[in-house]
């Protein structure tokens, strides 16, 4: 089975966010591999230690994005692609056609992906590289099994059974793919149990699994691992994307507004209680419907 | 040329989402007043589409099939793309829901769109300029505003609780049947399990109570159960009290659980770490109640009551029955 990974770099959470000039400072900053992408390493790796095959970790971004690459490869990814960036402007759809092209090649059997990117926060990127592929996707994944066509719980009367007659999901008489992944994935706090077949893309939510550190000897071995960069240029030429495409852009960068100075109440547990409701009426904020 | 806006109707449970009729609104401020703004009801009643209809929808087109009993997303993505196909229009909205955050950027790519996500404030500009939509980064630490480039469609995905919602209008829209192909479906649902049912959803809830680590057991969740009961809101919580397991991971609100905007949010025994704050520190009005003085919530919060939650949430909630007694109980 072959594996795509996606990942970006990113900020740690726990950093400042430091603004000067108009844009937010990288200097002493601290990266790291977005957390959710490294659910969708990590899971990218177990599966691969149940049935065999490959990781291939994928990233765009700048010469420091190398650096994630090679964690993931430490981490035990068998190879690594680098699209550089380079004065591209931050654009979901042109990035999200720059890794499609990079993954149309290797037609891969799986994708892997973080639900979002901690930075931009759009999770969009992903997604619009599915719908490029003409891949099905499942979100938010918190529960990953891939099983062969086969797998009893696949011909389990499905909670749509006029949907997967329609279509030919796996009970019916036709069957896309010899491998289906099923899939548990977190809506809005409910689960949901979803089976997709392969190729597929899928993307990682927090409780898929518990991402393991790299070891001395993984990155060791990571060294001569191969890690390929390839220009943006060069893959937007190959696929006709044009790099002028950009189809949204930043026109400005603000610090978060202000918030007023809070108060601290006081006086005895009783006498704050009735302060604050108060506070809160005369405020108006507490008369919701009841 | 009249400006079509198209918007994306969320129904849950078959009744529409607030967060519909924030888009709505939304919609009608993109399209201006002599514009058009369109919704695709998928899988819900007249009852809904009338709704819409009345509060600002010129047209509804209705989508009905027994294909979006339950929801997928190629299903609900070949409805919209039918819409979006017909009409033309120069945005199609969303919320940023858990359907939204997927149905937008796949459409967006069909389409040939640019996708701006999980937008908190949108500035139309009828005089010729350019919209511009402002969203939060880094989980808030930082906002941006962002506009689509010159003639290319736009797909926006919509914060929940950041806009007003559309309120009743003058002229009642029309509803129609929205004809679409049920496409080749990949996914094929197995099971749903709800742990949010009956409860008034968090994302969309007006005050939200939650509890940290501070509450100390799944019991010590029940005095906040009665605050949001006498207030008419939703509990939430911090990943901590979900790991610990005292309340589900439905609750978690956070960088890695929900967003949450509502007009107050009350933080109990919670102490305000970096991953919390980034799910709530867009709330309106922020109360903490921690025993610890030092606890960085207090730094984000408006009012802060440094004492123990067990002794104030009690008092507090018996103080807002006393208020509008009719909710009591
Ligand atoms: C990648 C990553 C993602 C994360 N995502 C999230 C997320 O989405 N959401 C989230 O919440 N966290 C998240 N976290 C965890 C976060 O860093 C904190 O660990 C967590 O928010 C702490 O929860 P807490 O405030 O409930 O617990 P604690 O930090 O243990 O605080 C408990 C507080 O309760 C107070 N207290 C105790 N007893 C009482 C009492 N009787 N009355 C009043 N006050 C009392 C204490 O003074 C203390 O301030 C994430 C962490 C990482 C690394």
């Amino acid at each position: 089975m072959k594996t795509a990974v996606l990942l970006k770099q990113t900020f740690d959470t726990e950093e400042k966010i430091v603004f000067s000039n108009g844009t937010i400072a990288e200097e002493n900053a601290k990266f790291v591999i977005n957390p959710y992408d490294e659910y969708a390493l990590e899971e990218a790796l177990r599966l691969k230690e149940i049935h065999g095959g490959e990781v291939i970790a994928v990233t765009y971004g700048p010469e420091r994005a190398e650096e994630a690459l090679r964690t993931a490869l430490a981490l035990g990814a068998d190879e690594a692609v680098l699209i550089e960036q380079d004065g591209q402007p931050e654009d979901s759809s042109l990035i999200a056609a720059l890794l499609a092209a990079t993954l149309q090649p290797m037609s891969p059997d799986l994708v892997l992906a973080g639900l979002f990117a901690v930075d931009s926060g759009s999770g969009s990127v992903a997604l619009q590289a599915a719908e490029r592929l003409g891949l099905p996707h499942a979100s938010s994944a918190v529960k990953i099994e891939v099983v062969p066509a086969d797998d009893p719980r696949l011909h389990e009367k499905a909670l749509h059974p006029e949907a997967d007659e329609l279509t030919g999901a796996p009970n019916a008489s036709l069957v896309y793919s010899e491998r289906y992944a099923l899939i548990e994935r977190d809506v809005e706090g409910d689960s949901q149990h979803v089976a997709v077949p392969l190729p597929v893309l899928i993307t990682a939510q927090q409780g898929l699994n518990e991402p393991r550190y790299p070891s001395l000897p993984g990155i060791m071995k990571a060294k001569r691992k191969p890690l390929k960069r390839v220009s943006a240029e060069s893959i937007a030429q190959a696929a006709s994307v044009s790099l002028a495409a950009a189809r949204t852009e930043r026109t400005e960068l603000l610090p978060p507004a202000p918030r007023a100075a809070g108060r601290k109440l006081s006086g005895s547990a009783a006498e704050q209680a009735h302060e604050l409701a108060g506070l809160l009426a005369q405020a108006g904020v507490v008369k919701a419907e009841p | 040329m009249t400006k079509k806006i198209l918007v994306y109707a969320e129904c849950r449970d078959g009744r529409l989402r607030r967060v519909a009729f924030e888009a709505l609104a939304a919609a009608r401020l993109l399209a201006g007043e002599d514009g058009e703004v369109h919704a695709v009801l998928a899988g819900a009643g007249p009852a809904e589409a009338e709704a819409l209809a009345a509060r600002g929808a010129d047209v509804v087109h209705a989508a009905d099939d027994p294909a979006l009993a339950v929801y997928t997303p190629e299903v609900y993505a070949a409805a919209l793309s039918a819409a979006f196909c017909s009409l033309k229009p120069q945005a199609l909205l969303l919320g940023h829901t858990a359907a939204g955050r997927e149905l937008a950027p796949r459409l967006a790519a069909a389409f040939g769109a640019g996708h701006i996500a999980d937008v908190t404030a949108v500035q139309a500009a009828h005089d010729g300029g350019e919209a511009v939509f402002t969203r939060p980064l880094y989980a808030g630490k930082a906002y941006e505003r962002r506009r689509f480039a010159p003639g290319v469609p736009w797909v926006v995905t919509i914060r929940p609780n950041n806009m007003p919602p559309a309120s009743p209008s003058e002229k009642q829209g029309t509803v129609q049947a929205l004809a679409f192909e049920v496409p080749p479906l990949y996914t094929s649902v197995r099971s749903i399990v709800r742990r949010t049912s009956g409860q008034i959803d968090l994302a969309e809830a007006d005050i939200v109570v939650s509890g940290g680590r501070g509450v100390r057991s799944a019991a010590g969740f029940e005095p906040l159960q009665q605050l949001a009961e006498a207030l008419g809101g939703a509990v939430g919580a911090s990943r901590a009290a979900c790991d610990a397991g005292y309340c589900d991971y439905a609750l978690q609100i956070g960088q890695t659980g929900k967003t949450v905007t509502p007009q107050l949010y009350i933080a109990c025994g919670i102490s305000g770490a970096i991953q919390h704050l980034a799910g709530m520190s867009g709330s309106r009005t922020i109360v903490a109640i921690n025993k610890d003085p030092d606890a960085p919530i207090f730094g984000v919060a408006d009012y802060g009551i440094v004492g123990d939650l067990f002794e104030v949430v009690p008092l507090l909630t018996s103080e807002f029955r006393k208020q509008r007694p009719s909710s009591a109980g």
